[in-house]
């Protein structure tokens, strides 16, 4: 199959829009008190830090993080496995204004995970939904409250975020196949 | 990766990335046991049978919460309250409970080799919760578990199974399980109690406990089964513990930082003396929950989809 790479974002892209959002998180949460922010495993989990220490810096405070492994709530457990990651939420959820970071939104599935994941453990005052990439295509009713970068693609591109915390070059990448 | 078996049936036939991934799959799952809402709905749908010829608390409680937490339905049948007092052959016995659709049998059978069977006769999967004399897959596997989380290793670490290593499946699992996974392993109990293969398996073996706990990691502790010691392979329990009896004082020749197992029932005064018992050192309550995470990530695994979610 052949493969074509084009890049969408740099890094000082990425952390434009990173910027961006963590303000927009704020503006909308009017601060940051109670504010917890949780990643998707696995390339949520370091947008989650970074935004966290983004917002931290602005306000003055320390944002909680935890991290988020949805593969126990997935949809198509029946026909696929996946690795089962480990869940750590270091805060107690109840009451809290959570901001859910994943890196790309596609059809709302993971979200969907997310959200009933998040629900299992107590009943946070609220919860958003951040996303770095928004590449549209949705099957659920879900959208996203704050997105890095609006990305129109069809269903045969894959999206590929690279982090730095996970070995890649900060960038975001569209890849064709035929 | 996935694991590509039917049953478990024991952990000789296992190979040691198996078991890793299992133990690794356990210790994701064991964050859910210290949730306040013990439960995902992962296998939603999916139902489970114990079947315990035996009597057990802890193994079978232990089946029934990870299946309960993962959402599966449970059904448990012990034979004495079912059919096989009216004389129903085990045979009959998994027929007839087959024909109600459940998707995995767990049981415990007095026979070795018992779970064998049952996993050739019927294409559902099986798991074996102990069979006779030959093995406890589980309680090795759980075993192994609370070594790895206390040592953050196995390999390279020694260590002694103490007692009646000729009844135990719980001596065979360790010993299968330890030596894949890297560790050497000791056998130690009186000459009586020590099987004659053992000369040909991958351990050492001492009839000497002082010797047999020299520098050794982790001592694990195997109950005197007084259900089987009616042939007089021990003179007296009082001899047995002076001799083999784990106490403070002998475990100072293990490691300083030594840890013992126990698989439970103890009996205290026997094999494993109270001030052992109830030190930090013993680690049976630990082994109790890991029991229970092991054994989710065992339904996980077995339950499964049949694709790697990676290809797919």
């Amino acid at each position: 199959m052949a493969e074509q790479r084009s890049q969408v974002m740099d890094s000082d892209e990425l952390r434009r829009a990173l910027t961006r959002v963590a303000h927009e998180i704020i503006e909308k949460n009017k601060g940051a008190e109670r504010l917890a922010l949780v990643g998707v495993r696995s390339k949520g989990v370091p947008l989650a830090e970074r935004l966290a220490k983004l917002i931290g810096e602005i306000e003055g405070t320390k944002v909680p993080v935890g991290a988020l492994d949805i593969t126990l709530y997935r949809d198509d457990y029946m026909t696929r496995q996946s690795e089962v990651g480990q869940t750590e939420i270091p805060f107690d959820v109840n009451d809290r204004n959570i901001v859910l970071v994943d890196e790309v939104i596609y059809t709302g599935r993971t979200v969907r995970c997310a959200l009933d994941a998040l629900i299992d453990m107590g009943r946070p005052a609220s919860i958003q939904l951040a996303v770095l990439i928004d590449r549209g295509h949705r099957e659920l009713p879900i959208r996203p409250d704050f997105v890095g970068k609006n990305l129109p693609t069809s269903r045969k591109e894959l999206v590929d975020v690279q982090l730095r915390e996970i070995g890649g070059d900060d960038k975001v990448y569209i890849l064709k196949q035929d | 990766m996935r694991l590509k078996r039917k049953d478990i049936l024991g952990l000789e036939e296992m190979s040691s990335d198996e078991i890793e991934l299992i133990l690794q799959t356990a210790l994701s799952f064991k964050e859910i046991l210290g949730r306040q809402i013990k439960k995902v709905p992962t296998l939603r749908g999916r139902s489970v049978v114990t079947l315990f010829y035996e009597p057990s608390t802890r193994t079978r409680t232990s089946f029934e919460l990870a299946a309960k937490i993962l959402s599966a339905d449970t059904s448990s049948i012990a034979p004495s309250t079912s059919s096989v007092v009216k004389g129903e052959s085990l045979k009959d016995t998994i027929l007839t409970l087959r024909a109600m659709k459940p998707d995995l049998f767990i049981m415990r059978h007095q026979c070795s080799g018992a779970a064998h069977f049952v996993a050739k006769m019927i294409p559902e999967h099986v798991i074996n919760a102990g069979d006779g004399m030959h093995e406890h897959p589980t309680q090795g596997l759980l075993d192994m578990l609370s070594i790895h989380e206390k040592k953050g290793k196995i390999s390279g670490l020694t260590v002694a199974i103490v007692g009646d290593i000729l009844h135990s499946r719980v001596a065979r699992s360790n010993m299968w399980g330890l030596t894949k996974m890297g560790a050497k392993v000791r056998l130690v109990g009186p000459k009586t109690l020590i099987p004659p293969e053992a000369r040909n398996l991958p351990v050492e073996v001492y009839t000497n406990l002082e010797e047999g706990l020299k520098g050794v990691d982790v001592v694990n502790v195997l109950r005197i089964q007084l259900e089987r010691m009616k042939k007089g392979l021990l003179p007296s329990l009082r001899e047995y513990s002076t001799m083999f009896g784990i106490s403070k004082e002998r475990l100072k020749a293990a490691k300083d930082d030594v840890i013992v197992l126990h698989p439970g029932p103890m009996n205290r005064g026997v094999e494993i003396m109270p001030e052992v018992a109830d030190d930090p050192v013993c680690l049976v309550t630990e082994q109790v929950t890991n029991g229970v995470a092991v054994r989710m990530a065992l339904l996980y695994l077995l339950l499964g989809g049949t694709e790697d979610a990676a290809a797919a």
